[in-house]
């Protein structure tokens, strides 16, 4: 077992740091803190948790870029974990919007959802993220076969797109963050599309005289890229 | 109705905060007491049910409104504040305007007027007496805060400078100053910003401007040294850190509506008939409280102002 292996835990920990933060002061807001999350506390952590769910999302899709580009194939055992952390965030943003935000008015959000195209596309995403979450289990990819199963995740590149033009619409005027968010997505999704078309990118190569030192002995052998591969690498 | 006009209260151009605030309690105190009246005159007190009113109940001011309309504190009042000069985060103005200098001050008034000039802050205060006003505060980001301020209304300061009749609107302008507002070093909005009002709202009872919250003199977040209070409009149309009024005989432009003129309109009454493509305008969230309350047309103060726009479609001028 490697050392990356052995860290799994405690990467399991600090991923839930923003939601333990979260929990923290939203306690903080109704005991003993009211000014824990500032004047808004509910706009404060329908941010939060917005923006925590973006940045899981552009973590799971930086495991492979990193790992390829740096040869450190063990990070490839943290691209589940990472994906359901993001599908994790993004449930607690939406349940922060619908049970605290509107207070289970569903009449309200039906109306909201409809008349404003920055819910609607927030909502679209979250229902894209589903399925990524339901089959994440290794049963998942053996029942619906490991190129399907990869043609089936690719969803991931719409919900980046659609989660970020979701913020890009939430906010007013100064879009300068939803932007950052926007380019690191393109840029990842870049990668991607680079490898596929002209060829690996590679900053360090492993074992010397390989041009490929991508690993191949998966069961997914075959298909058209790394992305391709479950995460977590089933075996 | 939540206002307190200046013959109900002695003056308080200089009060100890702690009289200040016990004054407040009464003042909340009388607030609970004429809210309730209107509840029992059949007015529906449930906030939740965001149309549960009709367009007529909701032009009965204040009414449906929860009693309890007390005023936020000084810390929520100054720490969560739309001023896109010191940055755009809802903390960034508290934050960035510490090395704003609010004094000294001038103020120019120019156009269609017979006393133009540069006026010093001074000069243009002190002929007033300062009066309290507790309003709402309504933004079109659908949050709402009670603020009570100290300020002139503008209708008595108008009348010093003797407008034309050809003057048909008045136009305001922030302060430019790149070195101090750091959020003006970034073409966000089109700097400075401007602002502007119908002469008839200018001159209304409850247009203000205000140049103090809770007995201090404003704080650099708030707009300091004076800024402009129109409580039947969004917030925006509060314009801060005044440097310039004109007297115009055309509809000045503003700041909002250029950025996003299918977002922001000149008038920007509160009206929670009429969308905002962003964000629903039927409820709010008054800062402090967790569930929404129904907002009021005209922001409550309908009996005020409605007049002013009688015959107009107000969806088409949002």
């Amino acid at each position: 077992m490697s050392v990356l292996s052995r860290l799994k835990p405690v990467a399991f920990l600090l991923c839930l740091t923003p939601a333990a933060v979260l929990a923290w002061n939203f306690w903080g807001v109704t005991h003993d803190r009211p000014e824990a999350l500032g004047a808004d506390p509910v706009r404060a952590a329908e941010i939060f948790t917005g923006l925590w769910t973006l940045r899981f999302l552009a973590m799971t899709l930086a495991v492979t870029p990193v790992r390829e580009l740096l040869g450190i194939g063990a990070l490839a055992r943290y691209r589940r974990m990472l994906g359901l952390f993001t599908f994790f965030y993004a449930c607690v943003h939406l349940s922060m919007w619908v049970g605290v935000d509107w207070f289970f008015d569903w009449r309200a959000m039906g109306g909201e959802v409809v008349k404003h195209k920055y819910i609607l596309i927030g909502m679209t995403t979250f229902v894209l993220l589903l399925p990524l979450a339901l089959t994440s289990t290794n049963a998942a990819v053996r029942r619906l076969g490991g190129a399907r199963w990869a043609r089936l995740h690719r969803l991931v590149y719409v919900c980046a797109i659609t989660g970020t033009v979701h913020y890009l619409w939430a906010v007013k005027k100064d879009t300068l963050f939803p932007l950052i968010y926007l380019l690191v997505f393109a840029a990842l999704l870049g990668f991607r599309l680079w490898e596929h078309y002209v060829g690996p990118i590679r900053l360090r190569s492993r074992g010397a005289g390989r041009r490929r030192p991508r690993s191949r002995s998966s069961a997914l052998a075959g298909a058209a890229t790394t992305d391709t591969r479950p995460l977590g690498d089933a075996k | 109705m939540w206002i307190k006009r200046p013959d109900d209260i002695p003056s308080s151009e200089i009060t100890d905060e702690k009289l200040y605030i016990n004054r407040r309690r009464f003042l909340v105190a009388a607030g609970v007491i004429g809210a309730t009246g209107a509840g029992l005159l059949g007015c529906n007190s449930d906030a939740e049910g965001s149309n549960a009113g009709t367009g007529a109940d909701l032009m009965t001011a204040g009414a449906g409104q929860e009693p309890d309309d007390k005023p936020n504190t000084y810390e929520q009042i100054t720490s969560y504040n739309n001023f896109y000069e010191f940055g755009t985060d809802k903390e960034d103005p508290k934050g960035n305007s510490a090395g704003f200098h609010p004094q000294p001050w001038t103020v120019r008034v120019e156009g269609l007027c017979k006393k133009p000039g540069d006026y010093h802050f001074d000069d243009l205060v002190k002929p007033h007496k300062v009066v309290d006003r507790t309003y709402r505060l309504r933004c079109v980001e659908a949050w709402s805060m009670v603020i009570p301020w100290q300020g002139i209304p503008l209708a008595e300061m108008i009348k010093r400078f003797e407008p034309q009749p050809s003057a048909k609107f008045v136009a305001f302008t922030t302060v430019m100053r790149p070195n101090e507002m750091p959020g003006q070093r970034r073409p966000v909005l089109q700097w400075p910003y401007v602002e502007g009002l119908r002469m008839d709202e200018a001159t209304n009872d409850l247009t203000l401007m205000a140049t103090g919250l809770y007995g201090k003199p404003l704080p650099n977040q708030d707009g300091a040294p004076i800024r402009l209070i129109v409580p039947w409009k969004y917030g925006f149309k509060g314009i801060k850190s005044i440097v310039k009024i004109a007297f115009v005989d055309k509809q000045p432009e503003t700041t909002w509506n250029i950025a996003a003129p299918d977002e922001y309109g000149f008038y920007a009454n509160v009206n929670p008939e009429v969308d905002h493509p962003r964000w629903s305008q039927a409820t709010e969230r008054r800062i402090g409280e967790f569930r929404r309350r129904r907002t009021l047309m005209f922001n409550g103060y309908a009996d005020k102002v409605a007049s002013m726009y009688s015959g107009m479609d107000l969806r088409r001028n949002y």
